[in-house]
């Protein structure tokens, strides 16, 4: 090997050079070229919608228009909305979103795991689980609000019942899924089945898991919203619907645009989180995970 | 790949050692240079080889499987045989190779004395007594890679005396010294996946060998690795066996592979399986993979035990293939003369 590299002349390097150059530069074109498209795209239909706007093709009552949710959004940052502070209205929902997704998230992997690992407890529990999901999660709502009243408690226990199914069939399925020789191989290295479960089945669940993380938490946020639409004192959701009763199109928009920000803030990070748990795959296996 | 330091020492007796252990009985009763435990016997009636057998010293052995039968329930509802009336005796110490065609139930005769599966009737049995579970003086060594592939090397090779409640550093520093035995030291923070095969399987070798198990199962460990590779592994094995002499059951299908390692060779039938034959590889050791089996008398037994293991493969490549035996049979005849004894090949 060494021994052909030496003789090889030095035109190789250069071709190789040049080429990696050439690779470099179309990449470099093709990533100015995608950017271009997407900034166009951004233009003509945010231009599009404040020009209809302002000609009058868009019933601005209606429709709303850029510049009416951009002022929107600064008195709202600026003095306040009428159930408080815009950061009070968005920590109150950010609160019942991430307790819903970590309550429903452990539950879910807990669960998961157990009925994965012992048949018979799957067998008995198939069909109050497929009872459960087959009831539409939305119409719950209004039972948590009789239930647990206007504050914050109903809305959690919405996000928990959207979270915990979708992270549960994923926990199910990944446990399911494991190796046989893993678990083989730890019980013969002198692993408990609680060692068993906690070092073997769970990282090798964390595939599956982490997978259903990023639906789960949009679920959460559905889960906190549609609560405080429903009926609440504070929140995004309860933001947006004071908006529509007052036919405020701009302030229904403004409240879309932040909860859209916190969606993908949170989408950030669990996809650091991501990479994180599952560092140990080959990077070509997460690397594509993260792309979309 | 970089040669063991802690095996390097075995090849280097070996030539001068051939000629001495040739005369006797060799491979067994003559002491090597780390040699603590060596009674090596066979089970008499089993015995087909020239010279028979020195009667077991006090007459338990290791591992020991009396008339054991194992069926499984298929997903149709049917019943699978996969062993019946298996009679298997390895004496502590003792390298036992089992080969046999595919499917003839050859690791489910780990399964049984790892204690992984329980025989349907019959009995497995570890140093006299039945096996009831997991025998914490069992080590197994799986034919996939069942290193864990989130964990560092490092931490693979800790993972047995961390099971058994070992503290933390005294594991790390157990699992130091036995990736240098197998030649892995730097590589201790690399994940699976980052290393070669050959490397992943040295990495197997450590975790399993790590708990110093007095019975060790071998199900195929070698079989994804390419020939090169796979001798220089099998090289290191032997070297590792030597330290510790755990009695070991080898599965294969490679009738070189076995011939090579074992003490021992058992042909089991076509499944349901049953033992067929067993053979004493009288070869010399310290051996040393790569050059053994141009032996003469490596030469000699790969006959011996071909034409025995023979009728076997061929029933079961017919039966897989759905041909009559006799179409099935000329065609591996030919396979099986053409890969020979000497050569690299697979059959």
């Amino acid at each position: 090997m060494a021994a052909e590299t030496l003789t090889r002349p030095g035109p190789a390097d250069t071709d190789e050079a040049t080429a990696a150059r050439a690779a470099r530069s179309r990449r470099r074109n093709r990533r100015l070229l995608i950017l271009g498209a997407q900034v166009l795209i951004v233009v003509v239909v945010i231009g599009g919608w404040q020009l209809g706007a302002e000609r009058g093709w868009l019933d601005k009552f209606t429709y709303g228009s850029p510049s009416g949710v951009v002022s929107q959004l600064k008195t709202w940052f600026s003095q306040g909305t009428a159930t408080g502070s815009i950061w009070h209205n968005i920590a109150v929902t950010m609160q019942e979103t991430v307790l819903g997704f970590l309550i429903g998230t452990v539950a879910g992997v807990v669960l998961g795991i157990l009925l994965g690992r012992f048949r018979a407890l799957a067998d008995v529990a198939a069909p109050f689980i497929k009872a459960g999901n087959s009831i539409p999660r939305v119409v719950l709502g209004s039972i948590f609000i009789m239930w647990f009243g206007l504050g914050p408690s109903g809305k959690v226990a919405l996000a928990v019942v959207l979270v915990f199914f979708s992270v549960f069939f994923n926990a199910f399925q990944g446990t399911r899924e494991v190796d046989r020789n893993f678990i083989a191989n730890a019980r013969i290295l002198g692993a408990s089945e609680w060692r068993v479960t906690t070092q073997v089945v769970l990282p090798s669940a964390m595939t599956w898991i982490v997978a259903s993380l990023h639906a789960a938490f949009g679920f959460a946020l559905i889960g906190a919203i549609v609560g405080e639409v429903l009926g609440a004192q504070a929140g995004l959701g309860q933001l947006i619907e004071q908006a529509q009763e007052n036919f405020n199109a701009n302030g229904v928009y403004a409240g879309i645009i932040i909860i859209a920000a916190l969606a993908l803030i949170a989408e950030f990070l669990i996809t650091r989180f991501e990479m994180r748990v599952l560092r140990w795959r080959p990077s070509e296996l997460s690397g594509d995970a993260a792309g979309l | 790949m970089r040669q063991v330091p802690a095996t390097s020492a075995a090849p280097a007796a070996d030539t001068r050692d051939k000629a001495d252990r040739a005369r006797g009985r060799c491979g067994h009763a003559p002491a090597g240079p780390v040699r603590p435990k060596v009674v090596l016997t066979e089970v008499n009636d089993t015995v087909r080889d020239a010279g028979g057998g020195t009667p077991p010293p006090d007459g338990v052995p290791a591992i020991e499987l009396a008339a054991a039968t194992k069926r499984f329930r298929t997903p149709s509802g049917g019943v699978y045989t996969a062993l019946r009336d298996l009679d298997l005796r390895v004496e502590p110490g003792e390298f036992c190779a089992v080969v046999g065609p595919t499917g003839c139930g050859k690791s489910t005769t780990l399964s049984l004395v790892s204690g992984l599966e329980a025989p349907t009737a019959g009995q497995a049995l570890i140093h006299g007594k039945p096996v009831t579970g997991i025998d914490p003086r069992v080590g197994f060594m799986f034919q996939t890679d069942a290193v864990f592939p989130w964990r560092s090397v490092l931490d693979n090779v800790a993972a047995g005396p961390r099971f058994r409640g070992m503290g933390k550093r005294e594991a790390i520093d157990k699992a130091r010294d036995w990736l240098r035995r197998v030649g892995l030291s730097g590589f201790e923070d690399r994940l699976p996946h980052q290393l070669s095969g050959g490397m992943r399987k040295r990495v197997a070798l450590a975790q399993t060998l790590i708990n110093e198990p007095e019975i060790l199962m071998m199900d195929e460990p070698f079989s994804a690795l390419d020939v090169q590779t796979r001798q220089i592994v099998q090289n290191e094995l032997l070297g590792l066996w030597e330290m510790t002499r755990p009695a070991v059951v080898f599965v294969t299908h490679d009738l070189e592979e076995a011939i090579a390692l074992a003490d021992k060779v058992v042909v089991l039938t076509v499944g349901p399986g049953t033992v067929k034959d067993t053979f004493t590889v009288d070869l010399p050791r310290p051996r040393r993979v790569q050059e053994i089996r141009m032996q003469p008398r490596f030469v000699q037994l790969y006959e011996r035990i071909w034409t025995c293991l023979r009728d076997e493969v061929e029933l079961a490549y017919a039966r897989s293939a759905g041909t009559a035996p006799a179409d099935g049979g000329v065609a591996l005849e030919k396979a099986g003369s053409a890969s020979g004894p000497a050569g690299e090949g697979q059959h």
